[in-house]
């Protein structure tokens, strides 16, 4: 177990390393700069150099690589050209809002996708059964993209919810959570929503595949109350495949985010990598990058760590796939 | 029953694409001055009167110029002709009108022309531009598939075939590729190449783009079946006759991998479709007149009230959604694996993988 969580974190940390460095020399090797969008008409020639020297845009590729990664296992990633301060401290607050989205996202589509797919998965037929997977099926062909139009589309017209951004500048000091909360319907559903109909469907698969186990059919033979088994036994045995799919999940939340935050002015990481990369401001490209394989280093580690609780059989079985 | 109405849907949109110049009623880029963000004009058939007439239209008249509001001119009746072809300018508006046969146009083109599905904030019909944009977003996200089962079908049969150092490499790229979130990779290496280029040059940069980050998908499946069914007796006894690497492998391993493949592609079109509108919708996409399903809703949201008071501005999200649930459908309906562990092993995978790039 010990060998196989170190084995586990070292791909963390490569997957962090390899990616802020792929996306430090993308926008490195990109052509223009962000002084040859910005200021490069009017300014003066001695103004742009010295501002480029600043930001050391006037070294070689190489050199300036070598220069930023050894500031950044300091973890002082450069200054942002954007805003005009330094990276980190604007990455902590985008990420920190981003991570409020998905962790809320992934909060509703568990509790509404789980459940949902105990139930539809544990009968044979049914009407409310039937309606849930149909349900779902229609929300597995609307990518947070769709959702997230339909959803402000609703909320414009019905004006029961804010459209956009996590704040009203109105807000009450005493109703700054409550304002919170508000404005997180709207994103969060719409990444949960595709999300919980995915659980549902997995859940719903993984549970019809337990219910013909010798194992449930002898507790109700026993005499066990047949809610008692469905719900602590049966579940207990069709979370395996759920817990594996957590892991896979973080990356969808994250891709499914970006459309999110963009559409609903969400102040998070994707909104921030966007203009990033549109202004060709390298630090804080590198910096998103660095945050988003954080971000998702540490969702696949914590679901093949649960999933390794779950099914011990998963850990040796990694170790013993590796060892061969 | 649910995979012939997603055959039916699919159908729907390829028609529609390929048939695009003749069902449109207008050209993608022209514009009605008078008519920005009008609502559709449903054909009738009865007027008010009770009298009954070939199918016919009320043309908008603009009652609040600020607030974008029409209301019906009750008292005029334009008909429809039908299959005639569109005769060169009439007005202003149709300096760019291209000489073809339209189904169907109404018989007064400049001042109110048949808005099926009303009309954009630049004044051109919603439901011409869905129909040209379809032949952007499909042929886009089919390019790209065939580009997707290309590269990946080679690096997944290179990988299988050589073993060794070879299947290590490649396998331990394409499993960190499929960590990534592919929306982030697609979106960095468009935004790195320069932003301002030519229709046809985002269509093949795009193309690539998604051709590259789809193929890792297709490559460790392809991979595996190559390596099992290399071990077989008939695979073995081909070699054993002499036939050359390249022969074993293309007419004797791969078509094994045809059902894989397929069905890979039926989950990375509809995730491609969605990927291009992603991309357009950030600005990243195709240039302005050019329609696409995702450059329409760039233009429909560059100010949400916009949508929120004009919904047929949203038909695109309509159209995508229809075509991805009929690609979905065809899924579930050619799914008829037996349960078990491992047909719910390949649901999982499929259920997952079905909106990582959305």
């Amino acid at each position: 177990m010990t060998r196989y969580v170190a084995r586990r974190l070292a791909f963390a940390g490569l997957l962090v390393v390899c990616v802020s460095s792929a996306s430090f020399l993308l926008a490195r090797l990109a052509p223009g700069d962000f002084f040859t969008e910005s200021i490069a008409a009017g300014g003066n020639p001695e103004a742009l150099a010295r501002a480029r020297a600043r930001f050391g845009l006037d070294k070689s590729i190489a050199a300036h690589y070598r220069d930023w990664l050894a500031s950044a296992v300091r973890f002082d990633f450069g200054d942002s050209m954007l805003y005009d301060r330094p990276v980190r401290g604007l990455i902590a607050e985008r990420a920190a809002n981003t991570a409020v989205l998905a962790v809320t996202a992934l909060a509703l589509a568990t509790a509404i996708g789980l459940p949902l797919g105990v139930f539809a998965g544990s009968r044979r037929g049914g009407l409310l059964p039937g309606a849930i997977r149909a349900a779902s099926l229609l929300l597995l062909s609307m990518p947070p993209l769709l959702t997230s139009l339909l959803l402000v589309f609703i909320a414009a017209r019905t004006g029961w919810f804010p459209i956009a951004g996590m704040r009203s500048a109105s807000a009450a000091p005493s109703g700054v959570t409550l304002d919170l909360i508000r404005h997180l319907v709207v994103p969060s559903l719409a990444i949960g929503l595709p999300l919980a109909a995915m659980l549902e469907r997995l859940q719903a698969q993984a549970m019809s595949d337990v219910i013909g186990e010798p194992f449930v059919l002898a507790a109700l033979a026993r005499g066990v109350p047949r809610r008692r088994v469905v719900w602590r036994d049966a579940l207990k045995a069709a979370l395996r495949p759920i817990a594996g799919v957590y892991g896979l999940i973080v990356g969808t939340v994250l891709s499914g985010s970006f459309a999110v935050e963009v559409i609903t002015a969400w102040p998070g990481l994707g909104a921030l990598m966007l203009q990033a990369l549109r202004a060709r401001d390298v630090y804080l490209v590198a910096g998103c990058a660095a945050a988003g394989a954080l971000f998702l280093a540490v969702g696949t580690l914590a679901s093949d760590l649960a999933l390794a609780l779950v099914d011990p059989r998963a850990s040796e079985g990694a170790a013993a796939a590796e060892a061969a | 029953m649910t995979r012939r109405l997603g055959v039916a849907l699919i159908a729907v949109a390829v028609a529609g694409a390929l048939m695009a110049p003749l069902l449109a009623p207008h050209p993608d880029d022209v514009r009605f001055a008078g008519l920005l963000n009008a609502p559709p004009t449903f054909p009738h058939i009865v007027a008010d009167d009770g009298s009954w007439h070939a199918p016919f239209i009320y043309p908008w008249r603009l009652v609040s110029r600020l607030e974008q509001r029409y209301e019906q001119d009750r008292g005029r009746r334009v008909a429809l002709v039908w299959l005639q072809s569109a005769a060169g300018p009439k007005g202003p508006a149709l300096q760019d009108a291209a000489e073809t046969r339209r189904l169907v146009r109404s018989s007064d083109e400049a001042s109110a022309p048949l808005l099926l599905l009303g009309a954009d904030s630049f004044g051109r019909d919603v439901f011409s531009r869905l129909l040209y944009g379809a032949r952007i977003s499909l042929s886009l996200a089919a390019a790209a598939a065939l580009g997707a089962t290309l590269v990946g079908g080679l690096v997944g049969a290179l990988a299988g075939f050589a073993g060794g150092a070879t299947d290590d490499v490649l396998m331990r790229a394409t499993d960190f590729f499929m960590v990534l979130p592919a929306m982030y990779v697609a979106l960095a290496l468009r935004a790195v190449l320069p932003l301002v280029l030519s229709a046809r040059q985002i269509f093949l940069l795009l193309a690539a783009i998604f051709a590259v980050v789809g193929a890792p998908f297709i490559a460790r499946g392809v991979r595996a079946i190559v390596r099992s069914e290399r071990a077989l007796e008939y695979a073995i006894a081909a070699e054993a006759l002499g036939a050359s690497a390249p022969r074993l492998l293309v007419r004797h391993l791969l078509p094994a991998a045809r059902g894989f493949v397929a069905v890979q592609v039926m989950l990375l079109v509809p995730a491609f479709i969605v990927a291009e509108a992603t991309l357009s919708y950030v600005g990243l996409g195709f240039p302005d007149p050019v329609a696409s399903w995702g450059t329409m809703l760039h233009d429909a949201s560059t100010n949400i009230r916009v949508f929120a008071d004009f919904p047929w501005l949203l038909s695109p999200a309509a159209a995508m959604f229809l075509v991805v649930f009929g690609l979905n459908l065809l899924l579930q309906g050619g799914d008829r694996s037996p349960k078990g562990s491992r047909s719910s092993g390949a649901r999982s995978a499929k259920a997952s993988r079905s909106f990582t790039l959305g």
